[in-house]
């Protein structure tokens, strides 16, 4: 915040020369790992694109080879549109259940209640599990024989509602999500709740004098001034969703089980890279490091432009 | 009068039925895992009518689960140490100094909060490969760090940036050179936001089974998490061991959280909104 701090500092500094070098050694830690081991391996999954792989060796310079048969042959075409499909139904659901839920929550605490902080802890819980756990942990409670879900709509008297949840394409991507949902309610809540609390006292106390009340208060006033918090979480969910993988390695395999009905991109990259299921025959590195590129630009370029909007529009206030 | 009443106790409802929600599966892992088998497939619904704690003592023997232990704990508390130590000297830098190339360092190293890092998994595992860290702890311990940095030097740089210079001047007068006036000074009271930064990393590297997936496949070197994937495979039909496997690893997270939830939830959400 202090503009004129740094350079009063160096001119403090200046006649320590001897000592000076020393100081640029601070950040070369920090910044010798982070390149090593996430901005290199970023920019090679570049350069690996552009290269025909035989196994794990390097063949010759393909150019957009690779990109091309991403997107125009069969089945990897398919297979891209069918994941990517996944991947959006995965941030809708996502923004509607649980970010719709959990700002309601947010909300119901924010205008007072009992037990506030009891209530964060326990919706934060699912949080914690790694999302191995959780995966595992629902797919015995989703277990069409056993599980505890089809018993209890038995005990609901609800039988014919009982279905193998993960064994039906129809039914399985939407297990999958809301218990994604289930898991990340606690962290959207935080967040949300931040927001809120962040608002001005003064505000809201003027515009209630104005009249304004119940759903006007929160429409007109409420809303735009968590705006901030809302467009973080939105990116969050964004990337999330086009990452998803873990959940459904741990539910459903590499295989996006049934029938690729559970698919997505992440998973399909992990099968293309690192198994010979991708539909290549064998473990393809090229094509694995065309579609990571692939995700990479979707993924930032949302991002940064989310942000950027977010920025432009903090300024207009 | 009326209606506002009934909506608040609408809210009530609403908020309280939703820990039911969220804590109900947990606790139907913890109580299964305390049934027999033949009690969790007739009734699993229910606590369990005796405790049985035989299933804990099955597990312990069909899983190296003190090795997952100590290995997770490894990983993570050098992991975390790695980026409380590295990011927090690269944001003292970026936060008191200008010079040409400060902000296009900040700028590069904040770029890696949009860089998903599973993405470059390919290059990574050749990287791994060449220097002979694949089924090592230091493969995780590293790329964690790394992957960790880039949140905690924006984390710590807004808090340098907070932080008044005068006690740094002082210190200098009072013959602090550069490294003093950061460990005796600044590092004391960055604190707070040191919390934040470490906790973050810790629940990600702790949690995290991705990259142990592709880099360990020892099984006396497996993380948790990973370690636990194996009695997914073997042990199919024994669901009071799996229920016991799963209490089992979400245990230690579960017992650090409420020894600290409050530091816990203020850290989590103090990045994202300022």
């Amino acid at each position: 915040m202090d503009v004129s701090a740094p350079e009063r500092q160096q001119g403090k500094s200046r006649g320590k020369a001897k000592a000076r070098w020393l100081l640029h050694l601070f950040p070369l830690p920090a910044l010798i790992i982070y390149a090593l081991f996430v901005v290199y391996p970023i920019i090679s999954a570049f350069t690996y694109s552009m290269y025909e792989w035989n196994g794990i060796a390097r063949g010759a310079f393909v150019g957009i080879k690779n990109f091309l048969t991403l997107f125009q042959v069969e089945p990897f075409n398919k297979m891209f549109w069918n994941a990517f499909g996944h991947n959006v139904i995965y941030f809708v659901v996502e923004m509607v259940v649980q970010n719709g839920i959990a700002f309601a929550l947010a909300y119901v605490i924010y205008r007072k209640i009992r037990g506030a902080g009891f209530l964060k802890i326990a919706y934060f819980m699912p949080r914690l599990l790694s999302v191995i756990i959780v995966g595992f942990l629902w797919k015995l409670i989703l277990n069409p024989n056993y599980g505890a879900l089809n018993t209890f709509l038995g005990k609901l008297g609800l039988e014919e509602w009982a279905k193998p949840w993960l064994g039906e394409p129809d039914t399985a991507l939407l297990a999958i999500i809301l218990v994604n949902c289930w898991f990340g309610i606690g962290f959207a809540v935080l967040i949300f709740l931040a927001g809120l609390q962040s608002i001005p006292e003064e505000l809201i106390e003027a515009a209630r004098l104005d009249g304004a009340s119940g759903v006007t208060l929160l429409v007109k006033i409420i809303l735009p001034l968590v705006m901030p918090s809302i467009t973080i979480m939105t990116v969050f969910t964004f990337i999330q969703a086009f990452e998803a993988f873990e959940l459904i390695y741990a539910m459903q395999g590499s295989m996006g089980e049934p029938f690729y009905s559970t698919d997505t991109l992440a998973v399909y990259f992990y099968r293309l890279a690192f198994s010979s299921s991708g539909g290549a025959g064998d473990v393809s590195i090229g094509l694995g490091s065309a579609l990571a590129v692939v995700l990479f630009v979707i993924v930032a370029s949302v991002s940064a432009v989310s942000l950027r909007l977010m920025r432009k529009r903090e300024v207009q206030h | 009068m009326l209606s506002k009443i009934s909506s608040r106790s609408l809210q009530y409802v609403f908020a309280y039925l939703f820990v039911l929600v969220s804590l109900y599966p947990i606790v139907l892992m913890v109580s299964s895992s305390l049934k027999t088998n033949a009690e969790i497939f007739t009734n699993p619904l229910s606590l369990p009518g005796s405790f049985h704690f035989d299933t804990y003592r099955k597990l312990w023997e069909a899983v190296p689960f003190a090795d997952f232990l100590i290995n997770s704990a490894v990983v993570s508390v050098t992991s975390v140490v790695l980026i409380a130590v590295s990011s927090s000297m690269a944001a003292f830098y970026l936060a008191r100094f200008s010079y040409r190339w400060t902000g296009w360092l900040y700028f590069f190293f904040v770029m890696g909060l949009m860089i998903p890092v599973k993405l470059g998994i390919v290059p990574l595992f050749l990287l791994m490969k060449k220097l002979g860290l694949l089924n090592s702890l230091w493969s995780l311990i590293l790329i964690y760090t790394a992957s960790g940095i880039p949140i905690s030097v924006f984390i710590l740089t807004g808090f340098f940036r907070t932080l008044p210079v005068e006690l740094e001047e002082a210190a200098r007068i009072d013959g602090c050179n550069h490294f003093q006036v950061f460990w005796k000074v600044l590092l004391p009271l960055i604190r707070p936001a040191l919390g934040t930064v470490v906790i973050i990393n810790f629940i990600h590297a702790w949690n995290d089974f991705f990259f142990p997936l592709i880099f360990i496949q020892k099984d006396t070197l497996k993380t948790i998490p990973v370690g636990m994937m194996v009695l997914f495979g073997e042990y199919e039909t024994d669901w009071s061991l799996l229920f016991a496997g799963l209490t089992l690893s979400a245990l230690p997270m579960i017992v650090v959280f409420l020894l600290a939830s409050r530091q816990f939830m203020e850290g989590l959400t103090a990045g994202a909104v300022k």
